[in-house]
């Protein structure tokens, strides 16, 4: 019996060890802080590859955990960026009230449109994200009056962060405020994937005709994940709004959602980092493409593109994983 | 004694054809009750109506004297219904420990406030882990389960089946052929286990092996066409000249 129980106990070992920080993970996050002080004149473009970081890992829950595709995230991430946008427009400067209120508002968005996907196979959702992101760019195209329509709103101006940090032209506070910020909703969606909750999600994921008779309540499910992913997409797009005082009709274009997706699949789904990982890639890629060649540099993207499906399966941190064999076989290797 | 799971006048019918005919099926408490006949009889249809993933056409269905016909799937089994399918149908990249873990977490989701099952780990819930390694292991698979379930060998997922339906806790078990597919080398491994399964556990089993069935069953219940044929004792199953006709004539 006590001989079982330590056996038992070694399983828990086990299973603590994989959900702890990995020392690979606090040197991402360390590498981060220290871009601060390495690169001072390129914060604002590092500050926009976090946000969109964040935003692909938003998309990561819902694409990479839940397994629902989507065509029209950019919904959530351009909702929170006008939220975020008007509020600070009409007076309201306090950044964490913009953060605040774009999730809010994502959120109730991400709420009521997740009954249009429970029911419905990939297709379905496909087209009705896709659907309901254009709706969307053409609701803020025709509402110019409010939006200023493909001109973007005008006139952000964002307050002091605590009160004591004001955003500069050079984007020091900001890049550490999209740092703390990225940080807190990853360390939120970290623990959340590795609850009983994200197990259910995994489950979910592996097997739904299992899943639901395990008794997961998965149209529950789907809708409560979709949620929390439009939060964090929403808060991403304040993220955006505040760092740059402005809002572009883009935010909110099909563009956004699709590049989204890319930047995903390059740095792998499922894995938490993917995102940040696909994002860096893919605008530092962008960026020194366009510098070759600023017509053609989608040409290319395509063809990394098709190298990358064709040759790493589960993108950079799934060759990676290969590569160390850390990820997939570590798992199967040890037999306690 | 009333039955722990029952159903009344059961119909159901996709367009023109009827697949579950007016049956009437009865398991009692802790009881070992088999559901045979050929092929197309209905047995899945009936199962999935049972389990709810498919609403009959009329008549309804009782677990332990409450009406459960317009349950949810995943409300049945809180109420202690849970199931293994005729195809494995699990996780294949969860570990079992994960899987069983996960069933648990769900089992015991009432119990945990929203703090604990959203944001402190699975490893917290220690209790539930040592649980599941429990049962892993009453089921032979405590050396296998912290592999990924994809790389099991084919019996040993066929014991998980059963791992990931008992970690519910059922009172009522619906077993769909658990021994198809295994070779019958292997087959002892999970007959073992069904013997040993408690008591207070009642049990429905489908299933075509019939060393299995008489062996196992105390009472079977014969449905042909969607129709129920006739119930009785092993021994009176294996005298009716009827079944002899429909089914244990035909190659057996």
């Amino acid at each position: 019996m006590s001989e079982n129980a330590a056996l038992a106990s070694r399983h828990l070992v086990y299973l603590r060890r994989l959900e702890s920080w990995k020392p690979a993970e606090i040197v991402f996050w360390l590498l981060l802080v220290a871009v601060y002080f390495a690169f001072p004149t390129s914060l604002v473009f590092a500050s926009q590859i976090l946000i969109t970081g964040i935003f692909a890992m938003s998309l990561d829950i819902i694409l990479g955990y839940a397994g629902i595709v989507t065509l029209g995230h950019a919904a959530f991430f351009g909702i929170g960026a006008y939220t975020a946008g008007l509020l600070a427009a009409h007076g309201w400067h306090d950044p964490f009230l913009g953060l605040l209120a774009a999730g809010v508002a994502a959120g109730i968005a991400g709420y009521l449109s997740s009954f249009l996907l429970s029911r419905g196979s990939d297709l379905t959702r496909l087209m009705i994200t896709l659907g309901i992101g254009l709706l969307l760019f053409e609701i803020a195209n025709s509402a110019a009056s409010i939006t200023g329509g493909v001109d973007g709103l005008q006139g952000v101006e964002i307050g002091k962060l605590f009160g004591v940090f004001s955003f500069g032209l050079y984007g020091r506070t900001a890049y550490l405020y999209v740092l703390g910020v990225a940080f807190l909703l990853f360390a939120f969606t970290r623990s959340m994937m590795l609850s009983p909750y994200g197990l259910a999600l995994r489950s979910m994921r592996e097997n739904k005709t299992r899943a639901l008779a395990i008794g997961i309540p998965i149209t529950a499910v789907l809708t409560d994940i979709y949620t929390i992913a439009a939060v964090i997409a929403g808060i991403a797009g304040a993220l955006l709004t505040q760092t740059t005082q402005f809002v572009g009709i883009d935010v909110l274009s099909f563009q956004r959602s699709a590049d989204l997706m890319v930047m995903l699949i390059i740095g792998g789904t499922a894995t938490m980092y993917g995102g940040f990982i696909g994002a860096a890639a893919f605008l530092l890629v962008q960026n020194a493409l366009s510098d070759v060649n600023p017509q053609y540099w989608q040409f290319f993207l395509g063809i990394l593109l098709i190298i990358m499906t064709l040759y790493l399966r589960g993108g950079i941190l799934g060759g990676l994983g290969k590569l160390s064999g850390l990820v997939g076989s570590r798992r199967n290797k040890e037999r306690p | 004694m009333n039955p722990i799971l029952q159903t009344r006048d059961l119909w159901k019918a996709f367009g023109g054809l009827i697949v579950t005919k007016n049956v009437n099926l009865s398991l009692a408490r802790g009881g070992r009750h088999a559901l045979i006949g050929p092929n197309g009889a209905g047995k899945t249809t009936l199962i999935n109506q049972l389990t709810g993933v498919l609403r009959p056409s009329s008549g309804s269905v009782w677990l332990d004297g409450e009406d459960i016909t317009r349950t949810a799937p995943n409300d049945r089994v809180y109420r202690g219904l849970s199931r293994t399918f005729q195809i494995n149908t699990l996780f294949p990249r969860l570990t079992p420990l994960e899987a069983v873990a996960s069933a648990m977490c769900v089992r015991e989701r009432k119990k945990l406030n929203v703090f604990k099952r959203r944001v402190l780990k699975v490893s917290r819930r220690s209790g539930l882990i040592d649980e599941a390694y429990a049962l892993l292991e009453l089921l032979n698979l405590g050396k296998d389960c912290l592999v990924e379930t994809h790389t099991l060998a084919y019996g040993k997922q066929r014991l998980l089946e059963m791992a990931l339906a008992l970690a519910a806790k059922p009172k009522v078990l619906l077993l769909d052929e658990p021994a198809a597919g295994v070779p019958e080398g292997e087959s002892d491994e999970l007959f073992e286990v069904l013997n040993h399964l408690p008591k207070e556990i009642s049990i429905l089993l489908i299933e075509h092996d019939m060393n299995l069935v008489f062996n196992f069953a105390d009472r079977i219940t014969v449905l042909v066409n969607g129709e129920e044929l006739v119930t009785g004792t092993p021994a009176e199953i294996a005298e009716d000249p009827r079944v002899r006709e429909v089914y244990l004539g035909k190659g057996h």
